[in-house]
């Protein structure tokens, strides 16, 4: 939709708008020629999974400026978590980028077991692997299927979905829930995988490998495919670095930074996978790298479910440990109806625990921590601050989406206008972590 | 380098430089920022020339009363560091770093948005993450969590009983 701009050029400050060049009458036809024009694409876009508005200054078909606009889903998830406990956080922070909830929760967990100098246990520790790394293939699946679609490979978005659908039956099977899990907490996870989860999880492990054979089959020397992917949508490594760029979209430009190699945790310095890294820097390698990825990942899964020994899921620690024995109902995640009797007809104690955990929560020592992981889009960092209380002094999410869209102008400047679509769904923001 | 060898590094410029929980954090003075910053990114042995993050935060009632930190990373050399710089009450200004990190670009805007600190000599300090022209700031600790009217601009909605019927 042309959009003319209303605000004078007077004052470059009150302008939210690029206002198109001057307009002239054309000598030869004596028609109005305006030079540029200004397209508004947004605010909506189904690929970036959330609300984004971008002002798109045209010379014809080619984008002379883009102006990424962010913001439309900011919920305040921060400020919201200063006023909650310390274990209600990972509720809120799970809903930030919303394709990734297990990373949300992992990395604000990791950073409060560190303000609290605590670690979870080794069972513990393997299922939040396990769980990331199904967690990276269901959000490539998803940008696999929302890129797809926006490029017309809608078979692509079919297989793609069907695939989640294997992962997200999985993971309501563990957590209850399908997305915004709140699985992983404070000192481990909050109940142990239930008896099924490994036998659906060596089964998806059985049939996924083919299904990714055949994307590739269905994609990697389609014409279409190539035409709209290849040399479409370039970041040089110089330039991510600098726009503060991660993962897939760094790793295409030949920089081998994956904080789980860097700085790992969790014990991925254990773990046998490799890192995939691209030179291409364009849409098509970081195509290549998330595909790769996936199979990675399934290395990752399958050396977990060798690893996984019987034995606690959370610290011992009463004082940290949260108190109720959870199980999964009908209706998601709730309290063992065991539990419910323990504290409610047989133990006063245990009642009283029950009702100061739930209540006050964890006490955190003052201090600081800046706590990494490696989330699908990047690095996925989590800035936690306590003034020794029971509930957060100050979280901050850097989210990888926020700063990768920082590069959208110079990825699309220059090009195309249909490429902006081609590289917008290769960068893979998700707004809900952009905006929080 | 293991944190205290880079703190140890870091102290030649930086005194107020601690180890804490296994995090390196320094703290500059508002007026060295940008050459210290620079430094830091340009050292061989430091190379912090990826900025993850910059934020702050707010603590009412002490000197000083808000805190700018500025996280950094070093791809090459795997470790990372944090730049504080307090800014005193009514104070709140600090130069942008945005023309040694682009990236910060962003990342101070939304600064701003939330705490109201202006980034002296940035090149678009224009809203980001909130609407043009919200009132106040919202993560300052001052400000209650809700309570605030939901607003989009040029749109009214009247009370209840003065509605019309569209019949």
């Amino acid at each position: 939709m042309a959009d003319a701009p209303t605000s004078s050029a007077s004052d470059p400050q009150a302008r939210v708008d690029p206002v198109p060049r001057e307009t002239h009458i054309d000598e030869r036809t004596g028609e109005l020629r305006q030079e540029t024009m200004i397209i508004n694409m947004g605010p909506q876009h189904p690929s970036t999974h959330g609300v984004l508005r971008l002002l798109l200054e045209l010379d014809g078909e080619t984008v002379i400026r883009c102006t990424p606009i962010i913001g439309y889903l900011h919920t305040g998830i921060e400020k919201n978590t200063e006023y909650r406990t310390w274990m209600q956080g990972v509720t809120y922070v799970t809903r930030a980028d919303y394709l990734a909830p297990f990373f949300n929760e992992l990395g604000y967990c990791l950073a409060v077991e560190r303000l609290l100098g605590i670690e979870a246990p080794a069972r513990a520790q393997v299922i939040r692997v396990l769980m990331n790394e199904l967690n990276r293939i269901s959000s490539h699946l998803v940008w696999l299927a929302t890129g797809g679609m926006e490029l017309g490979a809608v078979s692509v978005m079919l297989y793609g979905f069907r695939e989640r659908e294997l992962l997200l039956d999985i993971f309501e099977e563990a957590t209850g829930l399908r997305m915004n899990h709140a699985y992983i907490r404070i000192g481990g996870v909050i109940m142990d995988l239930p008896d099924e989860g490994v036998p659906h999880i060596e089964r998806f492990l059985e049939e996924m490998p083919a299904r990714i054979d055949d994307y590739e089959r269905l994609l990697d020397e389609n014409p279409i495919w190539l035409e709209r992917n290849v040399g479409v949508g370039m970041l040089s490594a110089d330039e991510a670095l600098s726009l503060g760029v991660t993962g897939p979209m760094l790793r295409a430009a030949g920089v081998a930074a994956d904080v789980r190699k860097d700085e790992p945790y969790c014990g991925y310095e254990t773990y046998d996978f490799q890192v995939p890294v691209g030179t291409g820097a364009d849409a098509y390698t970081r195509y290549r790298l998330r595909i790769e990825e996936m199979r990675e990942s399934m290395k990752i899964v399958r050396q977990c479910l060798d690893r996984l020994e019987p034995g606690p899921v959370m610290v011992q620690d009463p004082k940290v440990a949260w108190p109720a024995k959870l199980s999964v109902g009908p209706d998601g995640i709730g309290n063992d109806p065991a539990y419910i009797r323990h504290i409610m007809e047989e133990s006063m104690e245990a009642l009283i625990h029950h009702f100061k955990m739930v209540t006050e929560g964890v006490e955190v020592p003052a201090g600081e921590v800046y706590q990494a992981v490696e989330s699908p889009r990047g690095e996925l960092g989590f800035y936690v601050v306590s003034d020794g209380g029971h509930r957060p002094y100050r979280v901050k999410i850097r989210d990888p989406s926020f700063a990768n869209l920082q590069a959208v102008p110079a990825m699309v400047e220059g090009s195309l206008v249909a490429d902006t679509i081609a590289a917008i769904a290769s960068l893979d923001p998700v707004m809900g972590g952009v905006d929080r | 380098m293991t944190p205290a060898e880079l703190a140890e590094r870091i102290r030649v410029r930086c005194p107020d430089t601690v180890v804490a929980r296994g995090d390196v954090s320094t703290i500059v003075e508002r007026d060295d920022l940008l050459e210290t910053l620079a430094w830091l990114r340009d050292d061989d042995d430091l190379s912090l020339g990826f900025c993850s993050s910059v934020t702050a935060t707010d603590w009412p009632g002490s000197d000083p009363r808000l805190w700018v930190a500025y996280e950094l990373r070093s791809i090459e050399h795997r470790h990372r560091l944090r730049v504080k710089v307090g800014l005193a009450d009514g104070d709140a200004h600090v130069p942008t770093v945005s023309s040694l990190y682009p990236t910060a670009n962003w990342h101070e805007r939304e600064t701003r948005d939330f705490y109201g600190i202006e980034f002296d000599g940035h090149p678009n300090l224009r809203p980001l993450m909130l609407p043009e022209g919200w009132d106040g700031f919202p993560l300052l600790k001052t400000e209650e969590l809700g309570g605030v009217n939901t607003r989009f601009e040029g749109a009214f909605i009247p009370p209840v009983d003065t509605r019309t019927t569209t019949t």
